[in-house]
């Protein structure tokens, strides 16, 4: 291994170059005293790149002794039975969960985008709502983070959506245990409030420096299950001139909500606009932020209008098959579409 | 938040002194770079970037608040919970209780339609009295085209809250709580915002209207991709002045048409639909919204003023609140009244279609407004009578004369404009 992989500044690693040490090994042998003569550099300062240089190369003589091929790293069959047993978190509308296979993934980051009123607020609100069903009810008994770049997110709204997911779930047990006073439901509406963490921001540079918090965040409250960012375009449209540092800045940025979703297992769940793109000489409808932006997720639904329908299709997934389904925007939240006619009118 | 000082940080004082000399001096500055430009660019070791990062971060981010509190306060701070009564029962039940404080909300539509007479309505409302169930506030008033009638201010005022008009002295210190700014371009309007901005919660301010937001963009010379960064700015500005001093903000937008049935569609919709070829190519156009995509995302609520078949309606497009639903309504004398308090609920591209289809006596009249302003070159005029007329070619052609003859550039914006043509 040579000494260009250490995380170390610049310039040390031009000092270390330039006095001839150019692999780990070579350097393991020296002691501190001797390299800060050599390189001309504070002993403690030796003594760190010492320190950064033994932990690396022990990483990397370690991996050849295991029996593992590499160090870290998990086997397909692992990810296999743990995956089998991840959570998900329903969207509330059966259709939608079915070809979802069961909802929205924990330890994934799922895009969701569509045109301005399709209902990706809603969804948004709908899942922060959802994370919180009980275990005994399928749920995960979750905390949601909200982050609102747009300003769209409603209390009152999120209210009506609570009420109207208690209702459910009370109506579900009282299915199922005739005897519903043991097992009536618990939950307030205010108790749903009180577990979404709600953010507003209000520029790029809060956004960024959001996402590098969350980390510290979720480490604090370990029961949050779902990152909800509404939506991640806004000040990414706005306020850029230098589209490369944009396109940097976002990779970055979801490399970070990546990482998020893996360690602490929670879904990311990313809100996108829409733009339109001159594609073969006509204008076609796609979402925002750029084709090297569209890698960045690993579950892309696009919400759209099929005739007097709204529609989520599953444009890229790594498991899931492409296909779409009907659903629609109740007064209750997200429901079934087929059950849009039974809805009771707000008059 | 974002241009806070990186040396009030309190950081570690060696890394602080890194970040000075290199010229990175706020929180926006270090976080518009990635963590490796940032390694390379100071010269210090990963490690200390990332926790001289997360120590910037934690400074810059937005505090957390949970639901129920962000509820709380809204009940315990603001009059009527937070909402402008519009006094049109079925629109404000639909929206729990009238426009939100806090968010845009846009009103489009084709000329003619109502817009400005739903606006005169509403700054009326925002500063009439509490007890009477108004905000009591100041309202700042943008008219970009000229279109503001202080005489149907009055006029509405008078004869909708009668009570308070007729009282001596009232309609002037009714009327003057709202304050008219006319600019004239981008750049003025972003000049007088700025004031705004400091004046807002000073002067009791309680609505600002902007009409109408298209003209204002639409009447800049430059196009694409440079008007598109012009306007996002704007918009990211006003919204940030609605979040900050939490009062409604209500902006209108114009319609221009759009030639071709073929509504836009993803990539993946065109591959599954039969292609039309059989049809011959229609030129049919309908009407859109003037300012796209960008600026519909923007928005929080919108509501479409059309007419079909003779009636007018009020349509609820996006809302975070409520089922899309229309209202069919009238202008009065007193300004906007609905029809109907039930509104008809909407489904599909219903949602976001405008239509105009006038009745057709107004034709004759329409022109005739149109001759006589044809030789005042204010756009402001141009648009007034192009509320009216309707009838295509004629106004093309006019429209053609005057171009040639007047040379292109007062009619630029108006190129972008729709002649209205779906009749």
């Amino acid at each position: 291994m040579e000494i260009g992989m250490l995380p170390i500044s610049a310039s040390k690693r031009g000092k270390l170059l330039a006095a001839g040490y150019t692999t780990l090994h070579s350097i393991a042998r020296t002691s501190p005293t001797h390299l800060a003569r050599d390189i001309e550099v504070s002993e403690s300062e030796a003594l760190e790149i010492l320190n950064v240089a033994t932990r690396t190369s022990t990483l990397d003589r370690s991996c050849g002794s295991n029996t593992n091929i590499i160090d870290g790293g998990q086997t397909a069959w692992d990810m296999f039975n743990e995956e089998r047993f991840s959570s998900l978190i329903t969207t509330s509308c059966v259709d939608l969960d079915n070809i979802l296979g069961g909802g929205i993934n924990c330890k994934e980051v799922t895009e969701i985008g569509g045109v301005p009123g399709i209902g990706k607020t809603q969804i948004g609100i709908q899942l922060a709502v959802n994370v919180q069903i009980p275990l005994e009810y399928g749920g995960l008994g979750g905390k949601a983070i909200y982050i609102d770049t747009e300003g769209s997110f409603m209390v009152e709204r999120v209210l009506q959506i609570a009420e109207a997911c208690i209702e459910d779930m009370s109506e579900y047990s009282h299915h199922f245990h005739k005897d519903n006073q043991a097992y009536g439901v618990k939950m307030h509406p205010n108790s749903i409030l009180e577990n979404i963490f709600y953010f507003r921001v209000c520029s790029y540079t809060e956004q960024i420096a959001l996402v590098n918090y969350l980390d510290k965040f979720v480490t604090e409250h370990k029961d949050v299950k779902i990152i909800i960012i509404d939506s991640v375009t806004f000040h990414f449209r706005q306020d850029f001139d230098d589209m490369a540092l944009r396109t940097r800045l976002l990779g970055e940025m979801s490399l970070k909500l990546m990482k998020l979703a893996r360690n602490f297992c929670l879904a990311v769940v990313m809100l996108n606009q829409v733009t339109t793109k001159h594609i073969e000489g006509s204008f076609q409808l796609t979402l925002a932020l750029g084709d090297s932006w569209s890698h960045s997720c690993t579950n892309r639904i696009i919400l759209y209008w099929n005739g007097n329908e709204r529609h989520a299709y599953i444009d890229k997934s790594p498991s899931l098959k492409s296909a779409s389904a009907p659903y629609s925007v109740t007064s209750r939240g997200i429901r079934n579409s087929t059950s849009s006619s039974k809805r009771i009118k707000m008059v | 938040m974002a241009n806070k000082l990186i040396n009030q940080m309190a950081l570690p004082k060696s890394i602080a002194n890194i970040f000075a000399a290199r010229n990175i001096i706020t929180a926006k500055d270090a976080l518009s770079l990635t963590e490796f430009e940032l390694m390379e660019l100071l010269d210090v070791g990963m490690a200390e970037v990332t926790s001289a990062m997360a120590h910037i971060s934690e400074v810059v981010c937005p505090p957390c608040q949970t639901a129920l509190l962000l509820m709380e306060q809204r009940v315990r701070n603001e009059s009527l919970a937070g909402h402008l009564p519009t006094r049109l029962k079925g629109l404000d039940e639909a929206l729990c209780g009238g426009i939100p404080f806090g968010v845009l909300t846009e009103l489009v539509g084709p000329p003619g339609i109502g817009k400005t007479q739903f606006c005169l309505k509403l700054s009326l409302l925002a500063s009439l009295p509490v007890n009477c169930g108004g905000l009591d506030g100041r309202v700042i008033y943008i008219d970009v085209e000229s279109k503001f009638s202080s005489k149907r201010l009055i006029e509405i005022g008078t004869k909708s809250f009668p009570e308070i008009f007729h009282k001596k002295g009232m309609a002037q210190e009714m009327a003057g709580r709202i304050r008219i700014l006319r600019p004239t371009s981008l750049s003025e309007f972003a000049e007088s915002l700025q004031r705004i901005k400091v004046s807002l919660l000073q002067q009791q301010v309680k609505l600002l209207i902007v009409d109408s937001m298209a003209a204002l963009v639409l009447g800049e010379h430059d196009c694409g991709a440079s008007r598109q960064q012009a306007l996002g700015w704007h918009v990211s500005f006003i919204k940030s002045l609605a979040e900050f001093s939490r009062i409604p903000i209500v902006l209108t937008n114009q319609v221009r048409s759009h030639i071709g049935d073929e509504s836009l569609m993803y990539s993946f919709q065109a591959q599954s639909r039969p292609t039309k070829e059989d049809n011959p190519v229609t030129f049919d156009s309908h009407l859109v919204a003037a300012l796209g995509i960008n600026w519909a995302h923007a928005v929080t609520i919108r509501l479409v003023l059309e007419s079909r078949s003779g009636q007018r309606f009020i349509k609820l497009a996006k809302s975070p609140m409520s089922p899309p639903l229309a209202f069919p309504f009238n202008i009065t004398s007193s300004g906007i009244v609905l029809l109907d308090d039930d509104g008809i609920e909407m489904k599909g591209p219903e949602i976001n279609t405008i239509h105009c289809q006038v009745k057709r006596e107004k034709l004759d009249f329409g022109l005739l407004v149109h001759f006589s302003n044809l030789f005042s070159f204010t756009y402001s005029k141009q648009t007034k009578s192009s509320q009216k007329s309707t009838r295509t070619g004629t106004r093309k052609k006019l429209r053609w004369e005057t171009e040639t003859g007047m040379g292109g550039n007062i009619w630029r914006g108006d190129r972008e404009l729709a002649p209205l043509t779906s009749l």
